[in-house]
């Protein structure tokens, strides 16, 4: 899932200062998950907002609301009317529910409240790890499922490099060197000959090198006209 | 003007190497800034000593004069230069670009590295660039040669004389899969090896046992890389914090012991070490020498350069053959 957190409360209260009324806007998928966006997250961080202001005679209101996902237009109707009538939405959602509040709501500025940070995966209670990069032409049968581009600090194709040590990488002793991983992984599938052969020059095309990215599936879209 | 037909550039190291010697090459750091002065008297000192001398690359991410401009400064006192190329600070465009320019310069010698993370380095908050990887690298610099194209498919003009070269690691792990890498990197194109700093000459031996069965020697040059150490202090710090560098702590307690010959006397305990160092680099030279299919050996001596002479002449490798 989209991992994020908290931006810091000072730069919060910081972005929100010039605005009286703050819709607190969180979203009940990805980011509830990363418990950084769901109901109770709203609720406290608006409540830390609120206290930040107490005795400073400050006139700011904190609304709070959370759609079930702010990426999609559907769930944000709910929120339309109260998106409309505030001075502000501070955003709980990642990026993308972010951006569909901006791309939908013309009048209306969008904060940041939280860091939108990777693809991962949460091993262990408060602890978030990546995963993938989205790079849009998957490899990792190549890899033994273990994706290098999102693990591997150099986002190496043919790795291991020289500073693989004992299972770690050479970033951190805490780091795993994924290649070391993807090599155990391989030998244990008994398809290490999968890693003796080059992997070429990579296309980075599908990746975030070439501007916005989308796609089309032409069997999910509404046919208009004379179809069949 | 042209090279030779046997040969693949007008490499010295190609040469001493095709025709069977026992090779030596050398580094150059290149300063951290604009004088030139360094590398000039560096290179006038090494190069009647080496077949070769790298110019690093930013290394360990450190921003440095870079190896293009270092190598150019070498050839005007007439050494061969040997650029090396990370996979870190350029991507396809730029590495292509600086090749174009390094061969027109009549640079031969070419080392593909993926670089140390920038995160060691002077600037860790930089965009890794990684769009190569260092074996994706060799493969670029023999298709711009032997096909005279770019990795696009469009034809280069002029010649394309390049000597190309990579490094290997025989102590990072997985143990196993490293000789497997060093022969992705021979069928990618890489005419010669140097080695990260042998320390552990068993561990280095069983490696070479392994690129042996493989037949690698017979199809790439390794240069054995020897890291002449001068203090006990160089050594541990070297364990600690060089990632890639295997230091035993046997070498390290050595070194210490014959230190401690100088008692509380600085200058003496740092002659002593320093001696002990020479000892040391000599003995590992002698014995990479002896394992079959070592062609060679790379001397890094980033910022003890005067000792390169002294250790090519005791280990019996000076005068170098003349090849040209
Ligand atoms: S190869 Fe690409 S799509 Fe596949 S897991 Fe890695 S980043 Fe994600
Ligand atoms: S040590 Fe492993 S994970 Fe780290 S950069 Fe090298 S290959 Fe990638």
């Amino acid at each position: 899932m989209i991992k994020a957190k908290h931006k810091p409360i000072e730069s919060i209260g910081e972005m929100a200062a010039p605005y009286r009324r703050v819709l607190v806007l969180g979203c009940n998928t990805c980011t509830a998950v990363s418990l950084a966006g769901g109901e109770k997250e709203v609720g406290l961080l608006s409540s830390t907002l609120r206290l930040r202001n107490a005795g400073k005679g400050k006139n700011q209101e904190f609304q709070e609301f959370v759609v079930k996902r702010q990426c999609e237009m559907e769930f944000l109707e709910e929120a339309r009317e109260l998106i409309q009538e505030t001075d502000v939405v501070l955003s709980l959602a990642c990026g993308v529910g972010m951006n569909c509040v901006a791309d939908n709501f013309p009048d209306t500025p969008v904060l940041p409240g939280n860091d939108t940070a990777f693809l991962g995966l949460s091993p262990e209670l408060g602890q978030f790890t990546e995963r993938c990069v989205a790079c849009g032409d998957c490899l990792i049968h190549l890899t033994g499922g273990l994706c290098p581009l999102a693990r591997c600090a150099k986002r190496l194709l043919n790795g291991p490099c020289g500073g693989s040590e004992e299972g770690h990488c050479e970033i951190s002793p805490d780091v795993p060197c994924i290649w070391h991983k993807i090599y155990d992984r391989m030998r244990a599938l008994g398809q290490l000959d999968k890693l003796s052969v080059v992997v070429p020059v990579r296309e980075w095309s599908m990746n975030d090198a070439i501007g916005p990215r989308s796609f089309v599936r032409e069997d999910l879209t509404v046919q208009t006209g004379q179809g069949e | 003007m042209a090279q030779s037909q046997q040969f693949k550039s007008n490499s010295k190291l190609e040469k001493v190497l095709t025709q069977g010697h026992f090779a030596v090459s050398g580094e150059v750091g290149p300063p951290k800034g604009t004088g030139a002065e360094g590398i000039r008297e560096k290179g006038a000192m090494l190069k009647e000593y080496t077949d070769a001398l790298n110019v690093t690359d930013n290394q360990t991410a450190i921003v440095r004069m870079c190896s293009l401009a270092g190598c150019t400064v070498l050839k005007q006192v007439g050494a061969d230069p040997l650029m090396q190329i990370v996979c870190r600070d350029r991507n396809r465009l730029a590495i292509q670009a600086d090749v174009l320019g390094a061969v027109a310069l009549g640079i031969n010698n070419f080392l593909c590295l993926s670089g140390d993370h920038q995160k060691f380095g002077n600037h860790p908050n930089a965009k890794g660039v990684y769009d190569l990887d260092s074996t994706q690298l060799i493969a670029t610099l023999r298709q711009m040669r032997d096909e005279k194209k770019f990795i696009c498919g469009e034809d280069i003009s002029g010649d394309m004389p390049m000597f190309i070269g990579a490094a290997a690691n025989p102590y990072a792990d997985p143990f196993e899969f490293r000789v497997t890498r060093l022969a992705k990197k021979v069928n990618a194109g890489a005419d010669f090896i140097q080695t990260q700093a042998i320390y552990d000459i068993d561990k280095f031996a069983r490696y070479m046992e392994l690129v042996r069965d493989m037949g690698l020697d017979k199809r790439t040059h390794i240069l054995a890389g020897i890291i002449p150490v001068r203090a006990s202090g160089m050594a541990r710090y070297m364990k600690n914090f060089v990632p890639g560098v295997a230091v035993p702590q046997s070498l390290i307690d050595r070194m210490k012991t014959a230190e401690d010959k100088g008692g509380e006397d600085k200058k003496q305990r740092a002659e002593y070490g320093r001696e002990e160092g020479i000892s040391i680099s000599l003995e590992l030279i002698e014995r990479v020498r002896q394992i079959p299919g070592v062609h060679g050996i790379h001397i890094m001596a980033v910022n003890w350069e005067e000792i390169v002479p002294v250790l090519v002449e005791r280990a019996g490798l000076y005068p170098r053959p003349q090849v040209l």
